[in-house]
């Protein structure tokens, strides 16, 4: 029997559990999806007149189904971030980052993603941002590969 | 049309019984591609796992192409994978005993739905298997047979990797076949299964 008191020998290895889930869109997330793919914004509008980016599919204050989707801008305005600033693996970016809110031009809710940015001196809340669409065409969100900052009309 | 009339699963919208679909039709602005229908969204956890000292000496005894057990002092039975203790006892294990090769099938089922990338052809056979001189079973694949001939009771033996391809992980046993051996009856299973 070993020496309970040495821990030389004990063994250590690396442990991936992990899955490759499928999951069916809808007609709404997959319209969004097909969107992203073609390089633009889908938003939808909900029943008090808001309109909503990223869609979903039922009204958030009455749950009816939602059935108008419109098309909204890729730029738009950052309204609350925080900064990343341990990479780990899978994160969008490989390098420090803003991690942010961002409402879309012509939407009335943000989503979130990362923004490529430098450093956090580099970015403030009202900054106006671009998405930059991945080199490779992908499946869903990942065909945003970050957003930007828009220099020439960042907001003081 | 339910997935009974249907192998291939006609899972549209369209197909599904009256009522049971209530999201209306949606107003897309025109999209040139296809419209995406099914997303992958992988999900997936990363862990240093550390086996602790009994298994470390059961890893360690699968690379040298035996199988270790751990008993407790004045105890009877052996427990394989050991983890440092006798679980009826409450007591530390303080000897290693190897047990087996051969080995018993207590129990079993057949998968038809493999999963990960060493998964068997299926159907294939996953089992408890008893090393002779053990308590208790490990997992294992009973390979060498076809899948509706397996039993309880039936006599294996595990199949190695080569040597020189083992490392201290459980699947130095590839998997386990048939030995030419009457069944174990189920009487003397009893409190092993």
């Amino acid at each position: 029997m070993g020496d309970p008191s040495s821990t030389q020998e004990v063994l250590r290895a690396p442990l991936t559990i992990g899955y490759d889930f499928k999951r069916t869109t809808g007609p709404v997330i997959g319209a969004f999806f097909t969107a992203l793919a073609e390089h633009r914004v889908l938003a939808i509008r909900d029943t008090r007149s808001r309109v909503l980016c990223p869609p979903v599919e039922y009204d958030p204050d009455s749950g009816d189904p939602l059935t108008e989707m419109l098309e909204v801008r890729p730029e738009g305005t950052v309204t609350t971030w925080s900064w990343v600033s341990t990479i780990r693996e899978g994160q969008p970016l490989q390098e420090p980052h803003a991690l942010a809110m961002i409402r879309l031009d012509g939407a009335d809710t943000s989503m979130l993603h990362v923004i490529d940015c430098g450093s956090p001196e580099a970015i403030s809340t009202g900054a106006r941002v671009r998405i930059r669409w991945s080199a490779e065409p992908a499946e869903g969100f990942a065909n945003i590969e970050c957003f930007e900052l828009l220099e020439e009309d960042r907001d003081g | 049309m339910g997935e009974r009339d249907d192998p291939a699963g006609d899972r549209s919208v369209a197909a599904m019984p009256e009522g049971l679909w209530t999201q209306p039709p949606v107003e897309v602005p025109e999209l040139d591609m296809e419209q995406v229908r099914r997303v992958t969204e992988p999900a997936t956890l990363v862990y240093t796992y550390t086996p602790g000292l009994a298994q470390t000496r059961f890893l360690r005894g699968l690379q040298e192409g035996r199988i270790l057990g751990e008993r407790a002092e004045g105890a009877t039975d052996v427990y394989v994978t050991g983890r440092g203790m006798d679980p009826v006892l409450g007591r530390a294990t303080t000897e290693s005993v190897e047990v087996g090769p051969n080995a018993t099938v207590t129990a079993f089922c057949v998968v038809h739905i493999g999963f990960g990338e060493k998964a068997p052809p299926t159907p294939f056979v996953s089992a408890l298997i008893r090393p002779d001189g053990a308590a208790v079973s490990l997992y294992g694949t009973v390979l060498g047979i076809p899948y509706d001939e397996v039993r309880i009771g039936m006599r294996v033996r595990p199949v190695w990797l080569p040597e020189s391809e083992r490392s201290a992980t459980f699947e130095c046993i590839t998997h386990w076949e048939p030995i030419d051996e009457p069944d174990v009856p189920a009487e003397e299973l009893k409190g092993h299964m």
